[in-house]
């Protein structure tokens, strides 16, 4: 009997193993598939040219690839995004962990956890039917379909992100903090301001950065509201193209082996770096508020 | 010189009685214990001094509660003035997640009461008043939550002689710290009674034997004696108070 347990541990311990190491060789195998498939892109332009090159006409004879247009789209709609996701989520994780009263801290809750249950297409949906004409409307501009209103829309999904993670990074803080402030007389903005958001802040960072990564690699919403015009951007109001909506736009289209189906390979492997390093970041502050 | 003057105070959790009735009053500059079993009300009744029981939900507060003849209850505004004149030690020591200068300087500038220079040498003055200013002269700006529990303990006092309270609260202040800090802190009080009026709930009846002046002691709510520290300890007049302290219950 007490052998049968020991192989049966035995089993599960292995199994247990393996799906911890399934995760980690799916990731290399995806990571050495974009890279295979996107490294050729090397045979019909050089690193630079490919980065720094200011015009992507992927179809033309020679294509040009070059995707700083891309990338500037990419950068310009997630920067708009967290200039506006970051300070409103952080001030709504305030109220709702510190200031609300505790039923409408409940419904807050639901509604932040409903807006992230919305899928980002029917968001974009949303975006396409009345953010934009809106836009168009209020701002004068020739069209709706903005790098603003991408934005707007990113804002929308890095919120629920960011709201979240910073509120349990406050509720975090130990009580004995706010008690000991306002045990010395200090308000309770004085206590929020002075005190609870240094306990927080390195959680609050990580909340910023996981909101920062969701905005960059979403797709969809963007897709529908940006315009998709691959030129390099003068202000948020003016169409533009990210990365990702580029390679879901195009690869239908793209001729399996040809340049231009390589850059799209090789536009994943940009995302994929960057994502990476964006998550890296917020893990270091996530450990950091959790060693404290 | 009586500092604190407490009459008929009951307090409620809800329906549950914390508090039943209690009269008692708190000598100026003179250091007061308050000792029972587990959960019979200590924190609760040192907690109505500063009204720290007002951030809980739910609570009823009956009775006076008078600090230099004014009743605490029947101000309307200024809670944060009261609290600066009655400051809080708790049990487990609390610095902030700032620096050992900021720590002292929060109530400081919290309360506006002074700037550049001045603060620093309040913050010197508060430091050396907790005998932490030797040890600590090197290291005003590193986290205080990288010192010792003696020395969290010793900047959360130096906290509150930096805005001048007059009145110490202190809350089972040694019960975090080994039996040779608990000494050096105990020492700490003795020279702060000259300035200071401190009360303190303890578990440890030795502790309130050998620091106190006066001593009250408390059973599920009640204030069951009260009076000279020695009279409770060699000639108790209630039964219950000389079953606690001769150990039979608690
Ligand atoms: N916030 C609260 N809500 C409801 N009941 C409470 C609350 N705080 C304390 N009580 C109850 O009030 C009674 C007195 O609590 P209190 O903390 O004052 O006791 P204590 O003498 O300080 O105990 P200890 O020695 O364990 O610290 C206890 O029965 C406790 O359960
Ligand atoms: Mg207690």
């Amino acid at each position: 009997m007490a052998k049968l347990r020991k192989f049966k541990e035995a089993i599960i311990e292995k199994l247990i193993f393996l799906s911890g190491i399934a995760s980690i060789v799916f990731v290399a195998l995806i990571f050495i598939f974009l890279l295979r498939e996107g490294i050729s892109v090397l045979r019909s332009t050089s690193l630079g040219a490919f980065l720094g090159g200011k015009f992507w006409y992927p179809i033309s004879d020679p294509p040009k690839l070059g995707i700083l247009p891309l990338i500037l789209g990419s950068l310009l709609v997630t920067l708009g995004a967290i200039a506006m996701a970051v300070p409103l989520g952080i001030a709504a994780a305030f109220y709702i962990a510190e200031v609300a009263p505790s039923r409408l801290r409940n419904i807050l809750k639901s509604f932040v956890e409903i807006l992230s249950a919305i899928p980002s297409v029917v968001l974009g949906f949303l975006g396409i039917t009345i953010l934009v004409p809106f836009l168009k409307r209020f701002l004068d501009l020739p069209t709706g379909l903005t790098a603003f209103a991408g934005s707007i829309m990113l804002a929308f999904m890095a919120m629920p992100t960011i709201i979240s993670i910073s509120e349990d990074a406050i509720n975090a803080v130990p009580r004995e903090y706010k008690e000991g402030a306002i045990a010395l007389g200090a308000t309770h903005w004085q206590t929020l301001h002075r005190v609870i958001i240094h306990g927080a802040l390195p959680g609050i960072i990580a909340a910023a950065m996981l909101g920062i990564g969701r905005v960059f690699g979403e797709t969809m919403a963007v897709m529908m509201v940006t315009g998709n015009a691959a030129v390099i951007p003068n202000s948020l109001f003016e169409p533009v193209r990210t990365l990702t909506a580029t390679i879901a736009a195009e690869m239908g289209e793209a001729a399996k082996g040809s340049p231009h189906y390589n850059a799209l390979f090789a536009i994943g492997i940009v995302l994929f770096v960057i994502s990476f390093l964006i998550n890296l970041t917020a893990d270091l502050f996530l450990n950091r508020s959790r060693r404290r | 010189m009586k500092k604190i003057e407490i009459e008929g105070l009951n307090l409620f959790y809800g329906d549950f009685q914390a508090l039943l009735d209690i009269r008692m009053s708190v000598r100026e500059k003179a250091i007061t214990a308050l000792i029972g079993s587990s959960g019979c009300g200590k924190s609760t009744l040192l907690r109505c001094l500063n009204r720290m029981n007002d951030l809980i939900e739910d609570v009823r507060i009956e009775g006076s509660v008078k600090i230099d003849g004014k009743d605490i209850y029947k101000i309307k505004s200024g809670l944060t003035q009261l609290r600066k004149k009655v400051g809080m030690v708790f049990q487990r020591p609390n610095p902030f997640p700032l620096s050992v200068y900021e720590n002292v300087a929060f109530g400081l500038r919290v309360h506006h009461m002074a700037k550049g220079s001045e603060l620093e040498d309040i913050v010197g003055e508060s430091l050396k008043a907790v005998h932490l200013w030797d040890e600590l002269k090197d290291r005003l700006n590193r986290s205080a939550l990288g010192l010792s529990l003696e020395q969290k303990q010793r900047l959360c006092i130096a906290r509150l002689i930096a805005v001048k309270s007059e009145v110490l609260l202190m809350d089972e202040p040694c019960s975090a710290l080994d039996p040779l800090a608990t000494l050096r802190i105990e020492d700490l009080m003795q020279l702060l009674k000259k300035d200071y009026t401190i009360v303190i709930v303890t578990h440890n009846m030795q502790q309130a034997a050998r620091v106190s002046d006066e001593t009250g002691f408390m059973l599920l709510g009640e204030l069951v004696e009260f009076g000279r520290t020695p009279d409770i300890f060699t000639k108790p007049k209630d039964k219950r108070t000389e079953d606690y302290i001769t150990g039979r219950f608690g």
